[in-house]
């Protein structure tokens, strides 16, 4: 078992390295230094001594790949590539545009995206599941086909409605919540609440579709007509044993999202004023804080990697038919 | 009147022509033929199939460009405007000519707002064409109905040549890993893998920002307004695309691992054909209604990402009317008193009903060619 992990933690570094060098290019070699500085500075306006001074300001100003000038190591370590795209494998990322250390921003930040990423994660996987199986136990019939002719339905229309909606009717015609804000502590359930619902609402439709037809695939099984002719009720096929069965391909899509859970959304924190890092990418974005969104790209990249990895070790959990090879 | 060919329009009549010569040379092959004609006994698909049909007409009647003739003065040449309408927008003139000053709300007579009127007492003014706007008017005056009509192209355009561009990829890559296999499998999963693990908005928008650093330092490679903001729809399509080939690659690449076993494919190895020749002749075909499925399935879904991202700022450019900017401009007004809620209603119907369609129409169609899907 450890064997396994630690290979398939190997496998990751190339995947991570790939990452690294996509988001390099993207950034330095896609567009110059100078390119961004002029954009930044906006076009007329602009004198060589600014695109100077505003490299220098982010360190931009060392050449890409290569520093003859330096000594010794420096010859390697005195450049974009290494300041800029190697430290990122130890959590160095620099400092925004308006100065402060991003790791730090990283960290104090993850705690808001996290809470309202989680409840809608599990709260959204306890709705969908829970959906899923009613219209399986009800399946061919015309609550089964409504069920489904909504989940199309709430699925076409876009998450902005939900959000635009939730937030005109619960806040500005019922006065229940805030509109938005946040606060740290307990008090902070009061702003979370409606953020949460909107998230799992706007995730009801494709989920409970899904998990349908996972279900159906499965009650199609050999051993579930087994399950059936030795006499067993319907809501115990389905519970006992349909849904433990079905765990190897919820698992499949559910596992991998746990750890990107930490990125936050980007709609509904924006939307609500939450400081996670979901609107932290937004607002990077808007003010084209080119060091904010390197750091969220490879911050993403490691965590879904992670995320595949704890889907491979939880596949050896639930199936005692893998093996590790 | 000086037709202008826009990038995009060429690409989407170039599309169009693919699907109108793939329906002909589909028109033979029986197992197609059956298939569609599974597709049109549900009622369900045939609705979806018209509402979809009445907007690919809207958005190529709003892909013919032009740049209309300036009145001429005297003794100078014929001059163009720098203006690019398009043939929607001349069926349209009235709608798109007749602005008013502010918002207004649906077919009303009188502004939204108080202002002081001629007799200097405060009301609301009337106006310019009472009762025209079906849909009301927006913050500069444009009609909110003609604005739906232009957003429809955009809308069809990120979720066709999306697909477009990433299919020749998508199926080269996917057959070739499956077929060959060794290290030219390897090379393509570590590609797909690495792309696929970097989150799609992330990348998106990083791309999206690097592309308006290209834009907007090379001012000099547009002519017009309109070619740059179609340079950007089309640099959106392009990243749309690298983002969501994997997906299919790694479906085409697993049916090609499973086709390569075949008996048939055994003995065509088996009579001396070439490799080259069975991807063709032999995988290609049989992998063909993965790619279908797949074009029609993510069509919905990339009309609703466009909303999202220019939600985000790494949109369509903020000039080309679309779903998006119309819901951008509108959210901010709905903190208003009364509100203003008309913009925002047009979007969600039309774009309600175009992915609504395309999501129905997309599930018939995987009933009809997926053999796995339950009959």
């Amino acid at each position: 078992m450890l064997a396994y992990i630690v290979r398939r933690l190997l496998y990751a570094v190339p995947i991570l390295i790939g990452v690294n060098l996509i988001t390099f290019a993207l950034f330095f070699v896609v567009n110059t230094p100078d390119d961004m500085a002029r954009m930044q500075l906006g076009v007329k306006r602009v004198t060589p001594e600014a695109i100077e001074k505003w490299k220098v300001e982010r360190g931009y100003d060392q050449p890409l790949f290569w520093n003859g000038g330096a000594a010794g190591l420096g010859k390697a370590t005195e450049t974009i590539f290494y300041r800029k795209s190697v430290r990122m494998f130890v959590f160095d990322f620099g400092r925004a545009d308006d100065g402060r250390d991003i790791a730090r921003e990283i960290t104090m930040r993850m705690g808001p995206s996290l809470a309202v990423a989680l409840p809608v994660f599990l709260l959204g996987l306890f709705a969908t599941i829970s959906f899923a199986l009613l219209l399986v136990y009800f399946r061919a019939s015309y609550l089964d086909a409504a069920g489904v002719v909504a989940c199309v339905a709430m699925m076409s229309i876009s998450g902005l409605f939900y959000i635009i909606g939730g937030q005109w009717l619960v806040s500005k015609i019922w006065h229940l919540v805030p509109i938005s804000g946040y606060a740290e502590g307990l008090t902070a359930g009061k702003f979370l609440v409606l953020p949460v619902l909107i998230g799992v609402i706007g995730g009801i439709g494709s989920g409970t579709r899904w998990y349908r037809t996972i279900f159906l695939e499965e009650i199609g099984k050999d051993y579930v007509r087994t399950a059936r002719a030795k006499g067993l009720s319907e809501r115990l096929v389905l519970f006992r044993h349909v849904l433990r069965n079905a765990l190897i391909p919820i698992l499949t899509g559910v596992v991998v999202v746990i750890p990107t859970l930490f990125m936050g959304s980007l709609l509904i924190e924006s939307f609500f004023g939450i400081p996670g890092l979901g609107s932290y990418t937004i607002d990077a974005i808007n003010a084209q804080d080119f060091a904010v969104v390197r750091s969220m790209v490879f911050i993403g990249s490691c965590l879904y990697i992670v995320g595949l990895l704890l889907t491979d070790i939880s596949y050896t959990l639930v199936d005692p038919r893998i093996r590790f090879q | 009147m000086k037709p202008v060919l826009l990038w995009s329009d060429a690409l989407f009549f170039l599309l169009i022509a693919v699907a109108v010569g793939g329906a002909w040379w589909g028109r033979r092959q029986a197992h197609l033929r059956a298939g569609w004609a599974q597709v049109w006994t549900s009622r369900r698909a045939r609705i979806s199939a018209v509402v979809l049909g009445i907007f690919f007409v809207i958005g190529c009647v709003d892909s013919l460009h032009y740049r209309p003739l300036l009145p001429q003065e005297e003794g100078k040449p014929p001059a163009h405007s720098v203006e690019v309408l398009s043939a929607l927008d001349a069926l349209l003139m009235p709608l798109k000519a007749n602005t008013e000053k502010t918002y207004s709300a649906p077919l009303a007579n009188e502004l939204f707002a108080k202002e002081t009127l001629d007799d200097g007492s405060r009301g609301f003014p009337a106006l310019k064409y009472p009762g025209a706007h079906v849909f009301g008017t927006d913050k500069v005056g444009q009609d909110v109905f003609y604005l739906t009509l232009k957003s429809i192209r955009t809308g069809l355009l990120i979720g066709t040549l999306t697909t477009l561009i990433m299919l020749p990829a998508a199926v080269l890559l996917g057959i070739v890993a499956g077929y060959l296999g060794g290290w030219v499998d390897d090379l393509i999963q570590y590609l797909y893998t690495t792309l696929n693990s970097i989150p799609g908005v992330l990348l998106i928008a990083a791309s999206v920002l690097m592309m308006q650093v290209i834009i907007d330092t090379h001012p000099d490679w547009f002519a017009t307004a309109a070619e740059r903001a179609d340079a950007r729809l089309l640099a959106l399509c392009a990243i749309l695309g690298v983002t969501s080939w994997t997906g299919l690659c790694r479906l085409l690449r697993g049916e090609t691992l499973k086709l390569r076993e075949m008996e048939y494919v055994q003995a065509a190895r088996a009579f001396g054909v070439s490799r080259l020749a069975i991807m063709l002749r032999h995988v290609l075909p049989n992998v063909m209604h993965i790619v279908l499925i797949a074009v029609v399935m993510d069509f919905s879904g990339l009309v609703l990402a466009e909303a999202v991202l220019s939600y985000v700022g790494v949109g369509v450019d903020p000039n080309t009317i679309s779903f998006g900017t119309m819901i951008n401009a509108a959210r901010l007004e709905l903190a208003r008193e009364p509100m203003v809620w008309w913009s925002l209603a047009a979007a969600f119907v039309f774009m309600f009903a175009m992915v609504l369609a395309a999501n129905l129409l997309a599930d018939a169609v995987r009933d009809a060619f997926d053999p796995r899907a339950a009959k």
